[in-house]
Order: C-alpha cells, then sequence, then structure tokens
C-alpha cells in the first residue's frame, strides 16, 4: 500500500525560509507550508485555512501564529487550532531542526489519503 | 606501572580535563599533552579583549608550561597529531613521531568555516579562531585603514569591537535582517545594533557577500546587491565547525561531531572527546560552559567514577565592553507561552521572559544583565513562579518586595518624581494642574503641562497618574490604539517615526515600547509603510510584514492563484502589448481574460510558481505592474480629450498619462485610483475618484476625497489651475501630503473628514512654498521606490517565494 515514509525526510535547510517567512512542500497528498518565526522556530501545517481552503503559507506569520491571506483567520502554528472565536484545525507535522540546520519533517502523523 | 593517558589538543577543554583529574586521580595516569599551536594553554574566550587592547595574551594564559611540569605532564607544543592507530593504539606526530596510549582524549576543538567565494584565499583574509588570528589581525590593522567582518554573531560583533577599538574603520556584513538572531530577539538586535552604531562601526543586515576582491592583497568585500566596502583586512566569522578529521579517519562513530555518550565515551571505549568537537545527543556545543562540564565528566570517568553529562540550558554574553547583553534558554514564542516584557526606551534596556507553565524557560536581557544570573538559575531550577508572576521582569529586588500595583506604584510617587523627561514635568505639578483646571484626559494634560507631549513615551504614566489623581472621573485616552501591541494611536506612532528618527519596525517597537515582542498582523504592516514613507532613502522595505499581495506583486484568489494586471498607462494599450498578453494567456493556460473597471486588462487563475515566466513575457513587450494589489497608485481613467473628442476642452488622456508616469511606484497608506475626464461630461467619472482632474476651457479643476466603493462620495473642489503642468504638481502635492498624514489603511476622503478639507487646500494649493517641498519629497521617495517590482524579481528577486522548498515523490512504506 501506499503510505506516507515513516522515516523523517530532508526538506531542506533553515535558512531556505525567510524569518517570518514560510516555504511549500509539495507531497504527494497534499501541501505542506513551513513556517519560520523570528526565534528559529520551524513548523509544519497543512497549506489551507479550515476555513474556505486558503493557502497559510501566503498569510504573515506574527509571533506563534499566521492570519490566513483570504478571511484573516489567525491560526496556531504549534497546534494547528484556529484562535479566537473560530473553530477549526489543520493537520500538522513535527519538524526537527538538526544542529546543522537541515531541516527533518516527521510524516507519521499526516493523513494517508488526499482529502477527496 | 600508571596507565598512560594522551590527551590530543591543549586548548580549554583539555586544562579542564586535567585540573579534574589533579583532583580526582593524581597518580593514576601518565599524562602526554599535544598542542598544535607553540603556545601554553589559554583562554580562548578572552581573545577578543586581547584584540581590542583591553588585555595582553600574557593575562589570558590559563596554564603556563611550569604549571605542566609541576604536576608531571609531559606537553609537546607545535606537536600536530596527524594519525590515532586503534589497533595499535598509538597516535602519530606530523614529524612520524609515534606514542603509545592506553586511554586517549581527543579535545580537538572546531574550524571556522570559511565563504566558498572568490577571494578567499587572498592575503588580508582572516578567520577568527585562535591568537595566530589576533595576530594577523593586529598586523593588519596596524596602519588604520579599513575592516569588513563577515558576520553579525558573537565572535563576528567581538571582532569587529576590537578593531574598532584599534582605530580602523569597520563594517559588519550580516546575512539575517537582525544581529546574533540566534541568541537575540529582533528588538535586542536592534538595540545592539544601534550601538555598534553609535561606536561608529557601519551595520549592513541582510548582506550577502558574494566575492572578496584584490589581486595581490584584499581590496574590499562585493555583495550581491552590487555594493562594495573597501577593505584590506577581511574577517570572516561566519560560525564554527566540529573538527572531526581525526577521529573519522580512526574510524570513531562521527556525525557532525564525534559522538560520545553521556561519560563522555566515543564509539571506542578506550577514546573519549570533549568540547566543540564532538556531538553529544545530537547538539555540538560552541560555548564554553557545557565544554567545561563536558570536561569535568570527561576527567571523572578516566578517574574511574560515575559520572555522566547532562546538557543544561546555557547562557549567552557578549564580551565587548559596554555592551550588556544576555540570552539565555528558549525565547521562541507559541501559545502555551506567555512572554512578560519590560522596556524601557529611555534607558536602552529590554528585558524579555518567556513563560510555560508557571515556569521561565527563556530570557533575553539589554542594557542592564545584572539579573541574568537569576533568570538562568530559574530556568535551570524550573521554578514555579506563580508567586513572582507580577514582579518576576524586574528582577530579582522586585521580588522581594511583594507583589506590586501599577497604580498604587505611581501614587506612591513623591510630588518631586520626573514624570515626563523631556520636558521636565514632575508628578506633583501635574496632580495640581489636573485638580485645578479640572482636566479629565491625556490630550489636556499634554495641552497644560507639555508632560508627554514629546517624545511621548511616558504616556502610560501620565494615564497612570490622571487615573490615580481622578479615580472614577478618569475617561481612557481619547485616540484610538492602532492594535493590542500598543496604546499609541497611528497618528502618535507616526509623528514619533517622524520626530526620533525610528527607522524600523524594530526600532519602533523598542523606542515606543510595544507591548509584544514581533508585533502582530495590524500593526507590522502599518509600521512598515509608516517607516518607509518617513525615511524613504534610509528604512529597508520588510516584505515579511506585507500582505501577500504586496509580497509577491499580484493578486490572490480565492483559489489560492493569482491575477495579473498590467499597467496600461492612462488606459492606452496598443497591439503589441495586447499580442503579448494573449500570447501569455494561451502559453500558461490562463482561465480567464477580463476588463476592468480601471481601463486595463485583468489575467486571472494564474498559478503562484508560473508568476515570474508570465511577468517575464509581459515585460519583454515593454510592460511593468499594475500595481492592482497595492496600497498605493492603482489607476488613471481617461477619457480621450481633445485628441479625438469634438467635446474634449484639453488633452485628458495625455494628462492621465503623464500624471500615471509621475505617481506609480509610490506607496500610499490606502489604494488610491485616479481619473482625468475632458469636460464637463465627465466621461472618465473623475468626480468619484480619490484623485479626479475635470477639464474646462479655462485649465483644470482638482479635485479630490471621492469614493464608489463601500460608500459613494462626490469629490470636492481642491482648487482650479489653468496649465497642465500645475494640475500634476497638485496631485503630486496631494498625494505627498496624504502619504504623510494618512493612517495606514485609509482612504483619501477618510483622511480628509478625520483632518479637515480646508486644512488640505491650504497646505496643497494655498502655499507655492510648501507644494514645492511636498513635491520635492515625493521625488525623493520615487527616485527609491518608482521601479518595477516585476522586473526585479524575473531577475531573481526574492525567488524563494515563487517555488516549493521541498517536493516529496510518492513514497512507499517499508514492507
Amino acid at each position: 500500500m501506499n503510505a506516507l515514509s515513516p522515516m523523517p525526510v530532508e526538506i531542506g535547510h533553515i535558512d531556505d525560509i525567510p524569518v517570518q517567512g514560510t516555504r511549500v512542500v509539495r507531497l504527494p497528498t497534499m501541501d505542506l507550508a513551513v513556517f519560520r518565526t523570528v526565534e528559529r522556530g520551524v513548523f509544519a501545517l497543512e497549506n489551507r485555512c479550515p476555513h474556505r481552503g486558503g493557502p497559510l503559507s501566503e498569510g504573515i506569520v506574527h509571533g506563534g501564529s499566521v492570519t490566513c491571506p483570504l478571511h484573516n483567520w489567525v491560526i496556531d502554528l504549534r497546534t494547528g487550532e484556529a484562535l479566537g472565536p473560530d473553530v477549526g484545525c489543520v493537520a500538522t507535522a513535527p519538524v526537527t531542526i538538526a544542529p546543522d540546520g537541515r531541516l527533518l519533517l516527521d510524516l507519521a502523523a499526516l493523513p494517508r489519503r488526499a482529502r477527496a | 606501572m600508571s596507565e598512560r593517558l594522551v590527551i590530543i589538543g591543549n586548548g580549554m577543554a583539555a586544562g579542564r580535563v586535567l585540573e579534574t583529574l589533579i583532583e580526582a586521580a593524581p597518580e593514576r595516569y601518565a599524562v602526554t599533552v599535544f598542542g598544535a599551536e607553540a603556545r601554553p594553554n589559554y583562554n580562548r574566550i578572552l581573545l577578543s579583549p586581547v584584540l581590542s587592547g583591553e588585555k595582553d595574551f600574557a593575562d589570558i594564559v590559563t596554564h603556563t608550561e611550569a604549571w605542566y611540569a609541576e604536576h608531571g605532564f609531559d606537553l609537546r607544543l607545535g606537536r600536530k597529531i596527524v594519525a590515532i592507530d586503534r589497533t595499535a593504539k598509538t597516535v602519530t606526530a606530523a614529524d612520524r613521531e609515534v606514542t603509545p596510549y592506553d586511554r586517549l582524549v581527543i579535545t580537538a576543538g572546531s574550524l571556522p568555516i570559511r565563504l566558498g567565494i572568490p577571494g578567499r584565499d587572498l592575503p588580508g583574509v582572516v578567520t577568527y579562531r585562535d591568537q595566530d588570528d589576533v595576530d594577523a589581525m593586529l598586523a593588519g590593522s596596524a596602519g588604520g585603514g579599513s575592516a569588513v567582518v563577515i558576520g553579525g554573531g558573537l565572535l563576528g560583533l567581538e571582532a569587529a569591537a576590537g578593531l574598532r577599538a584599534r582605530g580602523m574603520e569597520v563594517t559588519v556584513v550580516h546575512l539575517a535582517p537582525s544581529l546574533m538572531e540566534r541568541q537575540l530577539d529582533q528588538a535586542a538586535g536592534y538595540l545592539l545594533q544601534q550601538e555598534m552604531e553609535r561606536r561608529g562601526i557601519r551595520v549592513v543586515t541582510r548582506g550577502n557577500t558574494q566575492a572578496i576582491l584584490g589581486s595581490l592583497a584584499a581590496t574590499g568585500v562585493q555583495l550581491d546587491d552590487g555594493r562594495f566596502f573597501p577593505a584590506q583586512l577581511v574577517v570572516m566569522a561566519i560560525g564554527i565547525r566540529p573538527n572531526v578529521e581525526l577521529g573519522k579517519a580512526a574510524g570513531l562513530e562521527v556525525n557532525r561531531g564525534i559522538v560520545v555518550d553521556d561519560a563522555m565515551r566515543t564509539s571506542d571505549p578506550h577514546i573519549l572527546a570533549v568540547g566543540e568537537c564532538v556531538e553529544h545527543r545530537g547538539v555540538c556545543h560552541g560555548l564554553v560552559a557545557p565544554i567545561f562540564e563536558m570536561a569535568k565528566v570527561a576527567g571523572e570517568t578516566l578517574a574511574g567514577r560515575e559520572s555522566i553529562y547532562v546538557a543544561a540550558e546555557v547562557s549567552t554574553k557578549l564580551k565587548v565592553t559596554g555592551i550588556d547583553l544576555f540570552s539565555a534558554g528558549d525565547f521562541a514564542e507559541g501559545e502555551d507561552r506567555q512572554e512578560v516584557l519590560l522596556r524601557d526606551a529611555a534607558r536602552s534596556r529590554y528585558r524579555r521572559v518567556v513563560l510555560k507553565e508557571n515556569r521561565v524557560i527563556g530570557a533575553v536581557l539589554y542594557g542592564d544583565t545584572g539579573d541574568g544570573g537569576w533568570y538562568l538559575d530559574l530556568i535551570r531550577n524550573r521554578t514555579d513562579i506563580a508567586e513572582l508572576r507580577d514582579t518576576l521582569i524586574h528582577g530579582r529586588m522586585a521580588t522581594l518586595d511583594g507583589p506590586a500595583d501599577p497604580l498604587a506604584a505611581v501614587a506612591s510617587l513623591a510630588d518631586g518624581a520626573e514624570i515626563c523627561g523631556c520636558n521636565g514635568v514632575c508628578k506633583g505639578k501635574i496632580v495640581d494642574t489636573v485638580v485645578a483646571k479640572g482636566l479629565t484626559s491625556v490630550d489636556d494634560v499634554r495641552a497644560h503641562t507639555k508632560a508627554s507631549a514629546s517624545c511621548g513615551t511616558c504616556t502610560g504614566l501620565v494615564e497612570r497618574l490622571l487615573a490615580a489623581t481622578l479615580g472614577d472621573g478618569f475617561r481612557a485616552s481619547a485616540s484610538q490604539a492602532m492594535c493590542k501591541c500598543t496604546d499609541f494611536g497611528h497618528g502618535e506612532v507616526r509623528r514619533l517615526i517622524a520626530a526620533r528618527g525610528l527607522k524600523s519596525i524594530p526600532a519602533v517597537m523598542q523606542e515606543l515600547e510595544w507591548k509584544t515582542s514581533g508585533g502582530c498582523a495590524r500593526c507590522r504592516p502599518a509600521l512598515n509603510y509608516y517607516v518607509i514613507a518617513a525615511w524613504p532613502e534610509e528604512a529597508a522595505d520588510d516584505s515579511q510584514s506585507r500582505f501577500i499581495n504586496e509580497r509577491v506583486h499580484a493578486n490572490i484568489q480565492k483559489d489560492g492563484t493569482y491575477s495579473v494586471v498590467p499597467r496600461m498607462w492612462g488606459g492606452l494599450t496598443n497591439p503589441k502589448e495586447l499580442r503579448a498578453i494573449a500570447d501569455v494567456a494561451e502559453k500558461f493556460a490562463i482561465p480567464t481574460v477580463k476588463v476592468t473597471g480601471g481601463q486595463r486588462i485583468d489575467l486571472l487563475g494564474v498559478k503562484k510558481e508560473d508568476l515570474p515566466a508570465v511577468w517575464a513575457d509581459l515585460n519583454r513587450a515593454g510592460m511593468v505592474s499594475g500595481a492592482a494589489y497595492a496600497k498605493g497608485l492603482r489607476t488613471v481613467k481617461t477619457c480621450v480629450g481633445t485628441e479625438w473628442c469634438r467635446f474634449g476642452t484639453q488633452d485628458s488622456t495625455g494628462l492621465g498619462v503623464k500624471l500615471e508616469k509621475a505617481l506609480w511606484g509610490s506607496w500610499t497608506p490606502a489604494k488610491i485610483k485616479l481619473a482625468v475626464s475632458g469636460c464637463p461630461r465627465n466621461c472618465a467619472e473623475a468626480t468619484c475618484k480619490d484623485i479626479g482632474i475635470v477639464c474646462v476651457d479655462s485649465g483644470y479643476d482638482v479635485h479630490f476625497a471621492g469614493a464608489a466603493g463601500l460608500e459613494v462620495k462626490e469629490t470636492i473642489v481642491l482648487t482650479h489651475v489653468a496649465t497642465e503642468a500645475e494640475a500634476l504638481d497638485h496631485a503630486m502635492a496631494l498625494v505627498q501630503l496624504y502619504r504623510e498624514q494618512g493612517f495606514y489603511l485609509e482612504r483619501i476622503h477618510k483622511w480628509a473628514k478625520r483632518v479637515g478639507v480646508d486644512v488640505i487646500r491650504e497646505q496643497v494649493a494655498g502655499d507655492a512654498e510648501r507644494r514645492a517641498a511636498l513635491i520635492a519629497r515625493f521625488k525623493v521617495s520615487q527616485a527609491v521606490y518608482q521601479k518595477d517590482p516585476w522586473a526585479e524579481r524575473v531577475a531573481g528577486h526574492e525567488a524563494h517565494e515563487f517555488r516549493p522548498m521541498a517536493v516529496i515523490p510518492q513514497l512507499e512504506a517499508a514492507e
């Protein structure tokens, strides 16, 4: 059966992502938005706002959150949960920063099939 | 007979291993130490004071040759070990001499990373790692001259400060947006940069070194954006990597560093490794505290004691005299964390403590680091700080006095205590005036006493004083705060950015005492605009503080694709442009092509990764971005005027083109749309635009403050002028005044309503001198910002925006 890799996958280097910026990682099942915060935190979330599917990778990163560019939902980068009065959640995948700055993505927690 | 212990390396780690052995097992080993440098053991972290001239090399020697002799250690200086034979259990020195061992300790340290750029090997290019490097720098700085330090981390800044102290002109080129970004947040990085600049060191952030120029020796450093800094001395201080070559060649397990267990043993139980060359549980260390701890554990392991190394939180301090800077722990933001912030702009102080579940997990201090050790203890001991929470940020002394109430704190101030430093207003004066005149707001206090009327940072204090004086009679400040990150309103922020020379977002946040460390999605775009509008030549645009449309110069659509609108000057186009648009639409399978209300053509449904290629094709046909996404000039709509129309009174199309050519590229608080109609029949619908010009026989009526969106508003006449040149001048001056006064996202009609139509008319039309000054300032900004963002991106600018970082193909799970 096709499934996502059980091993962490190298997706690039932390300096490939601008501070408070985002890069996209393309998986067979979905696109991930990989965010970098001011203090070198790196977070991977499904690139799809729970509201109307907006690309979170295009939002403004502030603190530990991103604001969706379409309708200003604010998503917590750690949990994938919408903040404030909005309710919804996107899938997250843990990213480990190796000592030399390489980014290792753990895909085990992600849904294995593309959204219908 | 005692066992033979050989130590490779004679640095700080080796010194500490030996000290531990002296204490734990003085008789057990016959010790031989090989040092590659022909110098006794010295304190490498004090090289910076040697460089700056505050210390001599003799001052930083930790163990003299006599010390080794006294303890019976066989010290062999200037003898580099080149091989380890694990089977024979011997080491071989560069002179082929072979020395046997029973136990071996590798303390090979680290190597400076050198950029792989042209010119890296020229004379005059040095790294910063050991006393030889310091000697090379001192030789290079002897006659003054210029130096460039590549890298704005700890070592780079220490080198820069040292060379500056030696009288050189120093430039620091740093790749990241702020200095020491690994150890500091942006606010502290900003304060540090300010201090460096105050010392006469030029700091270039976001600087990517392309080459070191020179034929016989280095003459300067070239950045990839074309900037060039002359330098006879170039210091590469971009980082270190563990020196693993010996270990690797000997077949030890090596990742980034030589892998060691908790007792500092390598994969060969007879061999230990310590210091910057090792990797413990996936982490390599470059700071002295963990390395000393490792050396102690290694010494105890050698002595046969059970000892394990536990990685503790480490702290960083910059060793530059007069700069107090401390950071420790994890200070990333997160929803499960809280931060407590203290900013004191007047004294350039900044303090941020990050909490998680009632425990301190990180701290950044700038300006007053006396409490650094206390915070580090709280982090290491995982102390529950629930009781200390209210006063934690004020440091250890404050927590001894019990909880503080901010109002009580103000109330307890003496009458003579100074509240407003700028205007010398004390508490008694404010309280007396409030009572005598029946004042109820901060604005009143400002008007009557001048307190908080200048720099404004004491506004909060004045407000609390008012609240304490009036009790229930107090009403909060009338100006609405920009966002939850500050108490200042847009107007105050704009005024202070201009008055106090704040030229970056971190500068604004520090000097105006922002309540969050990094701002939010509301204030950051506003601050970015205010800063570049006030300081077009000095401030750098921060693309990460822009909404996506302005960051990628296209309009995001509901499905995540983009629309692309090329500029059609005054609504004019031609067959070549139309052909290029048609070709682009076919080539990139663009699903929708639509004529807009602003007399141009919209290509909808373009994939993000296609944008640069689409722009390249449009650029080739002579078209530039129409900025259909920008808080800036959108369109200038025109009718055909005297050129074709039998009713036309002036060349409205021609004026429209000239207006668009003058105004395009400028950033404004909100979008602006213009129109020029050739006669009062007003076919271009100029009287519902932000700026509209209606041509008449006697000249031009200049209108402004119209709207046809959420609200529909007819324009108001600003003035009547006789010539086309005057019409252009008035439009330009009006746009500049709006740029200087408008609040972010406030359209021209709302700005006019807020400040008054007559006030604007007076400033733009009533005073030729003022108008000329506005135009001059507008042109200064245009010289910087009037350039095609598409062409820049076609040329490769911000290329990372347009392609995925990685594409992971279908992966099969292990069977």
